[in-house]
C-alpha cells in the first residue's frame, strides 16, 4: 500500500474520520426528523464500509435497527466505454425495499458526480423512495452535473492534478484521507480514470 | 530446334564437381573441365549445382474445366519456375480424362503452351465413378502415350476393380497410381485422425485407412504380378508396409509430397484451410518416419500433388473448404530445407527422387521426348540450376499459379531455382520466367 | 476483459470465475425486479449470426443482450456455405458494415466463429454459440454456473458426464472448463462415442455408468441422437438406454444431494427417464434461466468495456 502513497498529505486522521462520521449521523437524523423509514446504501467499494459505520451511529442514537445495504451502480455508467469492462460489486437492497422509504446515498468523494448520477438510475430500477439523500465523506469539488451533497465529512478543495485517496480500515487496514499529487495531469474528472481514483466507481 | 547454345560455367554437376556443360540443338553436346563454347552464350554458374530438370508424377492443372484455379499454361509456368522440365497431369478435370479424346487434349495444350512437358495421367474407371474400366488402352495408343492411370482424389476400393486395372495395364506397360484412402473409414472426415482432431471437433482421417489400402492392393500387386504406384503416401505404417514390400522384391514404388515432409497437423488449429489437404497433414512422428523412408529408398519419389483452388474454396469454413495445396514452385525449396540440409539426401539423392525415379515410373524416360535422363554428353538438355545458398519468404501472391493457396505463404525457405532449361531452351533465366 | 469467446479453453480461473460471479450479479440484478432491463449496453448491437437453427440458445442470447439494453439484430443465415449460400466471408463483411460490435455465431462446422474471430473479415468481438462438433462455451458455464449454486466451489467436487462425447460439443467445452475450475469430471460413454486421445483429456473416461454414480456430486446427461445408431454407434436406442441411459434404478445409487442436468433437448426415455428428468433433483429447467444470466455476463464483460486491457484488480487504491 504505502508505495502507491508516496508524495500523499494526510488530510483527515481517523479521528478526524470518526468525528465526520457522527456528525453527519446526527444531521441525517435531524433531517429525517428520527430514524424511521431511512435505508442507507451504500456506494462500492468504500461507500459501502462507510454506511455501515453511518448506520450503526444512527441505530446507536436512536435505538432502532435502520436498514442497511449496497448498491453497485457500474451496470449504470455512463464512462464505461472509457475503461475494459469491470467486475461487478454486490448490490445488496435490504428486505423492505426502497418504496416510499428516504434512501441515503452514501459513497466516500464526490467529484464529478457522474457516479451519484448513476446511482440515482440505479435506484430507479430498484424502486420508488419518497426522497434520496447524498451523504459523502469527502467533497472535493468539480462537479460536471448538477448534483450536491446532502451531508458532508469534510469539503476539500482540490486541483485536478491532484487526487484523492480516501483509506478505510476495512478494506485497507487503516482509517485515512491522503491527498496527493498525480504522475501526470489529467485534463477532466471524466478522464480521470487511473486505478484506485475516486470517480472509478 | 532452337537454334541458340548455352554454356553452363562451373555448376556442381548433381552436386559433385564444378564441371561445364554445353547446350545445343536440344541435347547436352559437351560436358567435362574444360568445354570449348565457342559461339554459346555463356552462363556463369559458379555456386549453383545442376540437376537434370526435375518430372512431377502428380500434378493437377485443373483445365478442362477448372480453368478459374488453374490452366495447363499456368500450371506449367508454375512448375518451370519450380525447376520441373515434365509434369504429370491427373485426370481428375471436368471432364475426367477417361478417354483418348481428353488426354490428347491436355496433352496438346502442354505442347502448345510449351513450358513443361505435359504428361496427361488416365482415369482407371469411367467418370472416376469407381465402376467400370475406363478405355485404359486407347489412352496409351493416343497420341498422349499415357502409361499411368489413376482415379487420384478417390480411392479405387474395389478390390475386383483394382485388381483387373492392375492386370490391364501390364499389356502396355502401365501403372496403377492408387489414392490410397478406405472411403467408409474416411466418410467426413477432415484432418488427422489424433487427440487434435477430437479436441478440434473435426471428423478424423485415421491413417488405417491409408494403409489398409496400401497393404491391400500391395497383395494384390504380388498376386498378379503387376506394377503398383502408391501416391502421396502419408503415415509411417504405410512406409513400413512398403518397406516390407520392398524387401520381398514387389514390384511397388511410393511417392511423399512436400507437404508431408514437413507440415504437421497442428497447423490444422488455426482452422485455416490453407492446411486442408488429402491425405491430411500427419504427426510429427509420420513426418520423421516418411523422411526416413525417403532417405533410404523405400519411398522411391517427391511428388507436389500440387492442388490449385481459388480464393472462394479456402477462404471460408473449414468443413466448406477443398482439399489440396499449392507445390510446384516450392517443391524443391521443401526438400533442400527437409532432406538435404538435414543431411538425408544428397543432390544426386535429389536427382533420383525428383528426375530419374517419377520418370522412369511414368515411363516417360524413353521415348522422343524422353525425361529423366542422367546429365551426360547425347542426353537431352533437361536441366535446373539452383542456388542453394539462397532463401526466400514464400509470398503466394507472386506464384506463376493461378491460384493463391500456398501453406508456405510467409515461410523462410532455402534454395532457390535460377534456370531450367526444356531440351536446351531456358524457361526459366535469372529465376524469372522466361516468357509470359 | 474478453475480446472472443471461442473455447472454454481459454479461460483462465480467474477469468472463468469473474463471469461467473458477474452472472451471479446479473442475477441478483434482474431477478423479482419490475425492471429486468439495465442500461448497460445501450448503443451497442449484438448480432445474433445463425448458420443453425436452435431457437433456445438464440432466445437465451437475445433476452441477455435485451436485459443489457444492447440493439439485437437476428441473422439466420440460412444457406452457409456448406450448402453453397452465402459465404461466411460475405456474412461477416455484411455485419462489419451494419456496425457489429458483437457477433453471437452459431454455425454447423468446427472452427467458424474461430475463423470469423481471426480472419481479419470483421473487428466485432465473436461469441461462439455452438461450432459443429467443437464447442459450446456458454452452455458450460451455464452449466458451472447451475452446479456452483448447488454445490459452491467446484474445486474437488465429481461431475459425471454421460452421452456422445465424439459428437458433443457441450461435453467438449465442460470437460474443459470444470477441469479449469478444478472439478474432477468422469466421461462415461460406449467406446465407439468417445474420440481418439480422450485418455489425455483432464478427465476420467470409464465405460461404466453404474460404478461412476455413486461418488457423484452431479451428473450430467447429454442428448443422443438416435441416427449415430445407423452408422453403428451403438446397436440400438433401447441397447443404449439400458448402458448409459438415467433411469429411476440408477438414479437411486446417486448420493441424496446430487443433482441431474441436461442441456437440452432432452430425447425422454433414451438418455434419461421421465421420472428422472420431473424429479426436483433434476435442474433442467434452472440451467435454462442461468443461461440468460451467464450469457449477459460474458456479454457485458465482452461490450461494456473500451476492449482493452483486463479488469482485474482495477480498485485496490
Ligand atoms: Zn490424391
Amino acid at each position: 500500500m504505502s508505495r502507491h502513497l508516496s508524495g500523499f498529505r494526510t488530510v483527515l486522521s481517523e479521528d478526524e474520520i470518526n468525528r465526520a462520521l457522527a456528525r453527519m449521523a446526527h444531521e441525517v437524523v435531524e433531517r429525517n426528523k428520527g430514524a424511521s423509514g431511512l435505508v442507507v446504501l451504500g456506494i462500492p467499494s468504500r461507500g459501502v464500509p462507510l454506511a455501515q459505520r453511518l448506520t450503526a451511529r444512527i441505530s446507536s442514537v436512536e435505538d432502532i435497527a435502520v436498514p442497511v445495504g449496497a448498491l453497485d451502480v457500474t451496470m449504470y455508467r455512463d464512462d464505461l466505454r472509457l475503461r475494459p469492462a469491470r467486475a461487478l460489486e454486490p448490490t445488496d437492497i435490504p428486505d423492505g425495499g426502497v418504496d416510499g422509504k428516504t434512501v441515503v446515498l452514501v459513497d466516500d468523494v464526490l467529484y464529478s458526480g457522474r457516479t451519484i448520477r448513476a446511482a440515482l438510475t440505479a435506484l430507479d430500477d430498484v424502486g420508488r423512495p419518497r426522497a434520496v439523500r447524498l451523504a459523502v465523506l469527502v467533497d472535493r469539488g468539480h462537479r460536471e452535473l448538477p448534483i450536491r451533497a446532502d451531508h458532508v465529512g469534510k469539503n476539500l478543495p482540490t486541483s485536478l492534478r491532484e487526487s484523492v485517496r480516501v483509506l478505510l480500515n476495512e478494506v485497507d487496514g487503516q482509517d485515512a484521507v491522503l491527498v496527493g499529487a498525480t504522475a501526470d495531469a489529467h485534463p477532466a474528472p471524466e478522464a480521470h480514470l487511473a486505478a484506485g481514483e475516486e470517480e472509478a466507481r | 530446334m532452337n537454334g541458340e547454345s548455352i554454356l553452363i560455367r562451373g555448376a556442381r554437376i548433381l552436386g559433385g564437381p564444378q564441371g561445364d556443360m554445353l547446350l545445343r540443338d536440344g541435347v547436352i553436346a559437351a560436358l567435362g573441365g574444360d568445354v570449348d563454347g565457342t559461339g554459346a552464350r555463356a552462363i556463369d554458374a559458379d555456386g549453383l549445382v545442376a540437376l537434370p530438370g526435375l518430372v512431377d508424377l502428380h500434378t493437377h492443372l485443373r483445365e478442362p474445366g477448372r480453368e478459374d484455379a488453374e490452366t495447363v499454361a499456368s500450371g506449367t509456368r508454375a512448375a518451370a519456375a519450380g525447376g520441373f522440365t515434365a509434369v504429370h497431369a491427373m485426370a481428375n478435370t471436368d471432364p475426367v480424362a477417361d478417354t483418348a479424346g481428353v488426354v490428347e487434349q491436355v496433352w496438346r495444350l502442354g505442347r502448345e503452351a510449351g513450358h513443361a512437358d505435359v504428361r496427361p495421367v488416365g482415369a482407371v474407371t469411367v467418370g472416376l465413378a469407381g465402376e467400370r474400366l475406363a478405355e485404359l488402352g486407347a489412352m496409351a495408343d493416343s497420341a498422349a502415350r499415357v502409361r499411368v492411370f489413376s482415379d487420384d482424389g478417390i480411392c479405387v476400393s474395389d478390390a475386383v476393380l483394382m485388381r483387373r486395372a492392375l492386370e490391364y495395364v501390364k499389356a502396355f506397360d502401365g501403372v496403377i497410381a492408387q489414392h490410397a484412402q478406405e472411403p467408409r473409414l474416411t466418410e467426413g472426415a477432415q484432418m488427422n485422425e489424433s487427440e487434435l482432431s477430437g479436441r478440434l471437433g473435426l471428423r478424423g482421417w485415421p491413417s488405417v485407412a491409408e494403409e489398409a489400402i496400401i497393404a491391400r492392393d500391395v497383395l494384390l500387386a504380388a498376386h498378379v504380378g503387376s506394377r503398383l504406384h502408391i501416391c502421396h503416401l502419408s503415415t509411417r505404417g504405410s512406409v513400413e508396409i512398403v518397406r516390407l514390400a520392398k524387401q520381398r522384391g514387389l514390384p511397388v514404388t511410393a511417392e511423399v509430397t512436400p507437404h508431408h515432409l514437413l507440415l504437421t497437423e497442428d497447423l490444422v488449429s488455426t482452422y485455416d484451410a490453407r492446411y486442408k489437404v488429402n491425405p491430411p497433414l500427419r504427426s510429427a512422428d509420420d513426418v520423421a518416419a516418411v523422411r526416413e523412408g525417403l532417405a533410404d529408398g523405400t519411398i522411391d519419389i517427391v511428388a507436389t500433388d500440387h492442388a490449385p483452388h481459388p480464393v472462394e474454396d479456402k477462404e471460408c469454413e473449414w468443413d466448406a473448404a477443398a482439399f489440396g495445396m499449392l507445390g510446384l514452385d516450392t517443391a524443391l525449396s521443401v526438400v533442400q530445407h527437409t532432406m538435404v540440409d538435414t543431411g538425408l539426401l544428397d543432390w544426386s539423392g535429389v536427382a533420383d527422387r525428383m528426375s530419374f525415379a517419377p520418370a522412369r515410373i511414368g515411363r516417360c524416360d524413353s521415348d522422343d521426348a524422353a525425361q529423366g535422363r542422367p546429365l551426360a554428353v547425347g542426353e537431352p538438355a533437361n536441366v535446373v540450376l539452383i542456388d542453394p545458398a539462397a532463401s526466400r519468404t514464400v509470398d503466394a501472391r507472386t506464384s506463376a499459379s493461378l491460384s493463391r493457396n500456398s501453406p508456405y505463404d510467409g515461410m523462410k525457405l532455402p534454395g532457390g531455382v535460377v534456370a531450367t532449361f526444356l531440351r536446351g531452351r531456358p524457361t526459366v533465366e535469372d529465376g524469372a520466367l522466361t516468357w509470359i | 476483459m474478453i475480446r472472443h469467446l471461442l473455447s472454454a479453453a481459454d479461460l483462465s480461473h480467474e477469468e472463468a470465475t469473474l463471469i461467473l460471479d458477474t452472472a451471479d450479479e446479473m442475477a441478483r440484478l434482474t431477478e423479482g425486479r419490475a425492471v429486468k432491463k439495465l442500461p448497460t449496453l445501450r448503443g451497442r448491437t449484438v448480432v445474433n449470426l445463425f448458420f443453425e437453427d436452435s431457437t433456445r440458445t438464440r432466445t437465451s442470447f437475445e433476452l441477455a443482450a435485451k436485459r443489457l439494453s444492447a440493439d439485437v439484430i437476428n441473422f439466420s443465415a440460412k444457406g452457409s456455405s456448406v450448402s453453397k449460400g452465402e459465404s461466411l466471408k460475405d456474412t461477416a463483411l455484411t455485419l462489419a458494415a451494419m456496425g457489429a460490435d458483437g457477433v453471437v455465431v452459431r454455425h454447423s462446422a468446427s472452427g467458424a466463429a474461430y475463423r470469423l474471430a481471426t480472419s481479419g473479415w470483421i473487428s466485432a468481438n465473436v461469441l461462439n454459440a455452438g461450432d459443429g462438433t467443437h464447442e459450446h462455451p456458454t452452455q458450460a458455464l451455464l452449466d458451472a454456473f447451475t452446479l456452483r449454486r448447488h454445490l459452491g466451489d467446484l474445486r474437488d467436487r465429481d461431475v459425471v458426464i454421460v452421452g456422445d462425447v465424439l459428437h458433443g460439443r457441450v461435453a467438449r467445452s465442460n470437460v474443459l472448463l470444470l477441469a479449469t475450475l478444478g472439478a474432477r469430471v468422469t466421461l462415461v460413454a460406449p467406446p465407439t462415442l468417445l474420440p481418439l486421445g480422450v485418455e489425455n483429456w483432464p478427465c476420467e473416461v470409464t465405460y461404466d455408468l453404474d460404478a461412476a454414480l455413486p461418488g457423484a456430486d452431479a451428473v450430467m446427461m447429454l442428448r443422443v441422437q438416435r441416427e449415430r445408431m445407423n452408422a453403428a454407434f451403438f446397436p440400438s436406442a433401447r441397447e443404449y438406454s439400458r448402458r448409459y441411459g438415467l433411469d429411476a434404478r440408477r438414479f437411486s445409487s446417486l448420493p441424496e444431494d446430487a443433482i441431474v442436468l441436461h442441456p437440452g433437448p432432452m430425447n425422454r426415455g433414451m438418455e434419461i427417464s421421465a421420472d428422472v428428468a420431473d424429479n426436483e433433483r433434476s435442474v433442467i429447467v434452472e440451467q435454462v434461466t442461468n443461461g440468460v444470466y451467464v450469457r449477459m455476463a460474458v456479454l457485458y464483460l465482452m461490450l461494456a468495456g473500451s476492449g482493452t486491457g483486463s479488469a482485474g484488480g482495477e480498485d485496490a487504491a
